[in-house]
């Protein structure tokens, strides 16, 4: 089923959740919001499924708007960020929950509930923990048998909030294989929330960015990864340097010195002389040792090498005045070759550049930036 | 240096419990003092009291003591603090429950207002809230006087005088006990019962109450022990006439003004078995209680 909401506005007391909000979430895909503590993306999934009403603004599902309609007949399937297991009933009860409740004329009868709720806990493969209660449980598995418990109603919609946020890192990355897994099977319509860049990428097919109550940017995973639309999401999927600078005909300079050679992709449209950022990626930066006839790349010193994997992370900071916190990337056999050492002056220089123009510096900073 | 007293805390709760008794055993008299004083306040103060109650009840012998219970003054006291426990308390658990679920489930305007409005009998000295009961249905100058003339209704100096009384007075035990432990289970399963369909008295009766069913317990018990030993409020509105305003403590009194210790110690041994009776079940109740909540605590973290 397609959901889809316009123009919603959630406000709580003074603080702006949602600022005009308005989105299609294609049938039978799977939807990450995606920003930091705060933006809203909780609210709006809230409102969505009706827990939450919107100080204006339309919800539609399946095209028909839903604003008048209450949760309990808006057929969505809801996964609590802490489980909301019902902690005085057993597993095979939570999950039963649903169908219990019904009204008399519409509740299967009993072997029917019982066939079903064995059905789903072997969907999600916790059948032999039928009979314990939650607090038996570990965290993997009481989620998983809230999901169990949100599908047992045929839900047309799956919302999750936050679904894996309060599980460990190991857990979290086996559970958000198995819900890809999961949705490739069933094909229901689901939006998660999560402020996991990693795990949104990972999982979704297409990716909501919000930040401040607005929507940043809409694509598929590849799309904002490689071409990020505005500096916060730049800032936010993945690690990024960034350097302040000027443009002069085309070209970024920064510190006196230029600091791509080509011109700078996202910088056509702005004036000479503009105030701008300019966002390279880790991996995308490169380390020369340093000499006296560069006109191009920025002078740092290697503060730090940081070598586990097969990548190994270079923490370098800037000669310039402001003394800024650059990170490097490289694998390690070039590392090796380059023969880098801690306190080494060097020069960096991008190979990608991403130029936006100058804003508020802490859009930057919320970001996952250096 | 100064030492921050949570720290402090935290540093002497994270000494194993051997670890505590060694510090302990280094000053052998400073565990004796302390334990003595302890035993000694709880001897005095709370055993030899009971003691006496049932010394003096029994004094004259069973036959006395027998006479002195069965007596139709002290029967009809009994049946009068029985009767209005029956009214109070089921009234006090619906208001209760209703109270504690509003403030504990739902934000609206004047929440803390209603907070400290049901916290009023507890600050309120109850002969006070006796008097406001008087000022306002008194047949001879209360506010609804003309009305209850009307209508011939007695409320002050009879039975439905000491029930809203009693009422008053334990308001909060139920919602006190309640409010804090619904607020910190929160709204989410109630949320997820809605979403899985369930209407609000379905989500009530199946998720709201069984969650709260041992603080609900304790409220309960808590509050009955309260409503049979009203003394206060019930004694301002009473008007203590023999054998149909008496309650049990207002019997007590009658009877120890007029010297018969032991009719009075004999009612009042009643009462206190009552309370003894209370204090076993609350007991049971926290035991329970505690059980259910290890229970949860204790597993918590196994494998996946």
């Amino acid at each position: 089923m397609s959901i889809e909401v316009r123009d919603i506005h959630k406000q709580f007391g003074k603080f702006v959740a949602l600022d005009g909000i308005s989105l299609a979430f294609p049938g039978g895909q799977l939807t990450a919001l995606l920003g930091p503590s705060g933006c809203g993306k909780t609210t709006l999934l809230r409102i969505i499924a009706g827990l939450e009403s919107a100080d204006r603004g339309m919800v539609l599902l399946e095209g028909e708007d839903a604003s008048n309609t209450h949760v309990r007949e808006r057929q969505v399937g809801f996964v609590f960020q802490h489980y909301a297991l019902f902690r005085h009933l057993s597993v095979f009860e939570n999950v039963a929950f649903g169908l219990r409740v019904k009204p008399r004329k519409l509740r299967p009868p009993e072997a029917e509930i019982r066939k079903k709720v064995h059905a789903l806990l072997d969907l999600v493969q916790l059948d032999w923990l039928a009979d314990r209660l939650p607090a038996q449980l570990s965290g993997g598995q009481r989620q998983r048998i809230a999901l169990a418990r949100a599908l047992a109603v045929e839900p047309r919609v799956l919302l999750l909030d936050e679904p894996f946020g309060a599980l460990d890192a190991k857990v979290r990355k086996e559970l958000r294989r198995w819900l890809r897994r999961l949705h490739d099977d069933l094909h229901i319509t689901s939006i998660f929330v999560t402020h996991d860049q990693e795990e949104a990428l990972e999982v979704a097919d297409q990716v909501v960015l919000m930040n401040h109550g607005r929507i940043e940017q809409v694509g598929a995973p590849q799309e904002v990864y490689q071409h990020p639309a505005t500096p916060f999401v730049y800032g936010f999927l993945g690690a990024v340097n960034y350097f302040h600078g000027r443009i002069e005909e085309g070209r970024v300079h920064t510190d006196g010195a230029l600091l791509h050679a080509d011109a700078a992709p996202g910088a056509e449209s702005l004036a000479a002389g503009a105030s701008v950022t300019a966002f390279v990626r880790p991996h995308e930066l490169d380390i020369v040792p340093e000499s006296e006839d560069h006109a191009v790349g920025v002078a740092a010193r290697i503060t730090r090498i940081l070598g586990f994997g097969a990548l190994a992370r270079i923490e370098l900071t800037g000669l310039s005045a402001d003394a800024r916190n650059f990170e490097v990337e490289m694998g390690r056999e070039q590392l090796a070759v380059r023969g880098l050492h801690e306190g080494q002056r060097v020069r960096l220089m991008p190979s990608r550049i991403k130029v936006f123009e100058r804003e508020r510096d802490d859009d930057l900073v919320a970001g996952a930036g250096i | 240096m100064k030492i921050n007293p949570a720290a402090r805390a935290r540093a002497i709760s994270s000494l194993a419990p051997g670890e505590l008794k060694r510090a302990l055993a280094a000053v052998p008299w400073i565990k004796c003092l302390v334990l003595g004083l302890a035993l000694g306040f709880f001897a005095v103060f709370l055993l030899l009291p009971l003691i006496v109650v049932f010394a003096e009840a029994f004094r004259k012998g069973l036959d006395a003591y027998w006479a002195a219970i069965s007596e139709p003054d002290a029967r009809a006291a009994v049946w009068l603090t029985l009767t209005t426990v029956a009214i109070a308390l089921p009234l006090n658990l619906v208001f209760g429950v209703a109270a504690a679920w509003c403030i504990a489930k739902f934000e609206f305007r004047g929440k803390q207002l209603l907070v400290t409005l049901i916290d009023l009998p507890f600050s309120v000295s109850p002969v006070v809230a006796g008097l406001v009961f008087v000022l306002l249905f008194s047949t001879q100058h209360g506010w609804f006087a003309p009305w209850l003339q009307a209508w011939d209704i007695k409320i002050i100096f009879a039975a439905p005088g000491i029930v809203l009384a009693t009422i008053f007075v334990t308001f909060p035990f139920v919602a006190r006990e309640l409010i804090p432990l619904m607020q910190a289970q929160g709204r989410e399963e109630e949320e997820a019962a809605i979403v899985l369909g369930a209407r609000g008295w379905q989500t009530f009766w199946r998720i709201t109450l069984p969650n709260v069913k041992w603080g609900l317990l304790y409220g309960i018990i808590l509050c009955n022990a309260r409503a049979m030993g009203e003394f206060g409020a019930v004694s301002v509105v009473s008007g203590h006439i023999r054998g149909q305003t008496n309650t049990m403590p207002l019997q007590v009194e009658i009877l120890y003004n007029e010297y018969s210790f032991s009719a009075a110690f004999a009612v009042a041994s009643l009462l206190a078995l009552l309370a003894l009776v209370t204090l076993a079940v609350k007991s049971w109740v926290e035991w329970k209680a505690r059980q259910a909540l290890d229970f949860n605590d204790d597993k918590q973290d196994i494998a996946p």
